[in-house]
């Protein structure tokens, strides 16, 4: 590997009979990343289950519910290495009931792929899985149009779904969308080209992923450091060591840059930035340093450090889509605790304005019971104001998690509109 | 030009490092679970990273089954010292003398799961609310499963189909008296990354994984190595091997390969061209499909 290879997450969301272990397994299996014990191991259980060949969802289903039943439920992750890039698969189930799980996939993903059969077209699961990466801004879409073979590797036919899919994206707000006419069973376009779809002048699967400009998916524009906890080591060569220590959310620190500290709004300059392996000049999302400035200046868990010219707003008011993950449904004007960065707050939902039907993808203005599994728009109030930013604009400062006090679980994850 | 985009490790160096400081501020006494194996050793590495100039903020754990590599405990012995920082081991042999747990019997017996107890134990001897490991998601299907964040109950037990979600980088570490927390900082490095990382940094593992002359029996199609603990059937034979361990585990089920490889280089190159996965020659993990998983669930690392 050399040092420039990236790595990518990529998130794909599919059902059981839409190809989605197949692709997943070609993958794998293409770029050698799956051991000969493992193969075994899936051969014996697919005679045991009386299975022709290999089943390879066998490979990505990891519970023993998930075996037996034949369905994915939660979120697995998958790996593998090319001498171009390392990639990070999150392997999501498809179905409606399992949206929340979708969603926690999607959160990190650089591209989403949506599997769609050749034979059946747009489907109103190609819709919902649209929908979730549009919410989620995932920054690159690869629609592949799978089964290719079962369709005679029609330019027609995949002409039309590619006229179809533009219909329903242009309404929601995906950005760069690529479609890829595939076999995933026969290994047409995954990792090599295809010899059965001359007419197709893109470039396989792999090769996208391989090559595809990722570097812009993070903001590097609106400089956000969030301070995870402070470094005082109170030992001899460190004496007055104070070093904030945290992730870049988004931009770039340079040594001397004016900055604030929010919500105080104390100014200062940028002194030094740490890492064990030495001092560094400037620092990007996502790196984690530890950051000294030149004054002393109360600083604590929860705070953020901005440039002084480029601030997010601080506020208690929210505006935000919110995605509910808990079976027992939202209470309304109770409190939940709000993680936002390093930031823990108490919040109350004020306001349901309305509701999303992920199938329809229309407003439900009546019915404002929040269940799992269903996605609103809503306002919250929070007891102390957060640092934020939109979540088209960034989203790490973006994000907050709803955390039920009674129960401390994660109930719901919202996106800053 | 400077480029403004990090390459792999560099970002799953940062992801870790991210991870350990959110335990270190949202757990009351956390620690490191360590083992002597690269991982272990990985995540004790980016926790000196993770804290630097301050020295590691809180303590190792061992759980010592009695069946170490005498390697694996003079390793254990010099990290702690270079560290400053303090060591707690739970003991498996306490356990079975307390009675808390009984010696598996006949020839393949081992002490892997007896682990889970005393394990289960020192947790709560030293109100420790978040354990870290060196999990990673590639090593096992059960494991592919995990959380950065993974619940513990009251029990010390894994709930697999009931876990948070997670999402972004927001990790929500709240629980309830008793219950517990574990972390799995390089959940997302594969054993190549893990090799390159180590390569890279050039950080220090135990000799066991240099290939090295050893007294070997075949047993299962791996080189089981020679110690007191070995039972001998009557048609197998000790023999002398130039052999490594890929991984790390008790000197009674950990086999190794026959290799030449003695530089991290010649590791790197080895472990890329092999075909099997890392942990085939554990017996522990072969004991059914669901072995990892069933462990797990009852509080297995």
């Amino acid at each position: 590997m050399i040092d420039n290879n990236q790595l990518l997450r990529f998130t794909t969301a599919g059902s059981v009979d839409d190809g989605k272990s197949t692709l997943i397994g070609r993958l794998l299996y293409d770029s050698k990343s799956i051991f000969e014990d493992q193969i075994a191991s899936i051969e014996n259980t697919s005679k045991k289950k009386g299975h022709k060949g290999l089943d390879m969802a066998l490979f990505t289903d990891g519970l023993r519910d998930e075996r037996e039943q034949g369905i994915t439920i939660d979120v697995a992750y998958r790996y593998f290495t090319t001498p171009k890039r390392k990639f990070i698969i999150a392997d999501t189930p498809g179905h409606i009931q399992y949206t929340r799980n979708m969603i926690t996939g999607a959160s990190t993903a650089n591209v989403a792929t949506i599997l769609i059969d050749a034979r059946h077209g747009v489907i109103e699961q190609t819709k919902r899985h649209t929908f979730i990466a549009s919410l989620l801004n995932i920054p690159h879409v690869i629609v592949c149009i799978n089964k290719m073979d079962l369709v005679g590797y029609s330019e027609k036919i995949f002409n039309d779904i590619v006229s179809e899919f533009e219909e329903i994206a242009s309404k929601m707000q995906v950005q760069d969308v690529r479609f890829i006419p595939m076999s995933a069973l026969l290994g047409d376009n995954v990792v090599n080209k295809s010899e059965n779809m001359p007419w197709f002048q893109g470039a396989p699967m792999l090769h996208t992923l391989e090559t595809m400009h990722i570097s812009s998916d993070i903001n590097k524009i609106d400089s956000r450091f969030p301070v995870q906890t402070v470094l005082r080591p109170q030992t001899e060569d460190f004496i007055d060591y104070r070093g904030y220590a945290g992730r870049i959310a988004g931009g770039i620190f340079r040594l001397g840059d004016d900055v604030t500290v929010l919500p105080s709004g104390f100014s200062s300059k940028i002194k030094s930035i740490d890492t064990m392996d030495g001092q560094i000049n400037e620092a990007f999302a996502p790196m984690s340093v530890s950051i000294t400035l030149e004054d002393d200046i109360d600083i604590s868990r929860g705070d953020m450090i901005v440039k002084s010219n480029n601030k997010p707003s601080v506020t208690q008011d929210l505006e935000v889509m919110l995605c509910w993950l808990n079976d027992a449904p939202a209470k309304p004007r109770a409190k939940y605790s709000i993680k936002h960065t390093s930031n823990l707050q108490k919040a109350m939902i004020k306001e349901v304005f309305y509701k999303i039907d992920i199938n329809s993808l229309s407003r439900n203005l009546e019915d404002k019971d929040l269940n799992m599994n269903e996605i609103a728009k809503v306002k919250i109030r929070t007891t102390k104001p957060l640092m934020l930013d939109s979540y088209r604009e960034n989203r790490t400062t973006g994000s907050i998690i709803l955390v039920d006090d009674m129960t401390n679980e994660t109930v719901a994850a919202g996106m800053l509109v | 030009m400077s480029k403004y985009y990090l390459n792999y490790l560099d970002e799953l160096e940062s992801e870790a490092i991210f991870i350990l400081r959110e335990v270190w501020t949202q757990f009351e006494n956390p620690v490191i679970l360590f083992s002597g194996g690269k991982d272990s050793i990985l995540v004790t590495h980016l926790a000196k990273k993770a804290f630097y100039p301050a020295k590691i903020p809180f303590p190792l754990m061992h759980v010592d089954t009695g069946h170490n590599f005498p390697e694996t405990i003079e390793f254990r012995d010099k990290t702690i010292k270079n560290l400053g920082v303090d060591l707690i081991v739970g003991s498996v042999q306490e356990s079975i003398n307390d009675g808390r747990v009984a010696e598996e019997k006949g020839k393949n017996a081992t002490r892997n799961a007896l682990q889970i107890t005393t394990l289960l134990d020192v947790i709560e001897e030293n109100k420790v609310d978040c354990a870290i490991g060196g999990g990673r998601r590639d090593e096992e299907k059960a494991r592919a499963k995990e959380r950065f964040f993974s619940h513990r109950n009251e029990f010390g037990q894994w709930d697999p189909k009931n876990q948070r979600p997670e999402l972004w980088n927001l990790f929500n570490g709240k629980y309830f008296q008793g219950e517990h927390f574990r972390a799995f900082p390089i959940s997302n490095w594969t054993e190549m990354d893990v090799w390159n990382y180590i390569k890279r940094e050039n950080i220090d593992i135990p000799s066991l994984y240099f290939a090295h002359e050893r007294e070997v029996v075949r047993r299962d199609g791996t080189w089981i190595p020679n110690s007191k603990f070995l039972k001998l059937d009557p048609n197998e034979e000790i023999v002398t091997k130039k052999i490594r361990f890929r991984t790390l585990g008790d000197i009674t089920i950990t086999g190794g390969d026959e290799s030449d490889a003695d530089t991290l280089e010649k590791i790197a190159i080895e472990v890329s061209g092999m075909r099997q996965t890392e942990r085939g020659n554990r017996s522990d993990d072969k004991r059914s499909e669901s072995a990892m998983e069933d462990r797990k669930r009852q509080g297995y690392f």
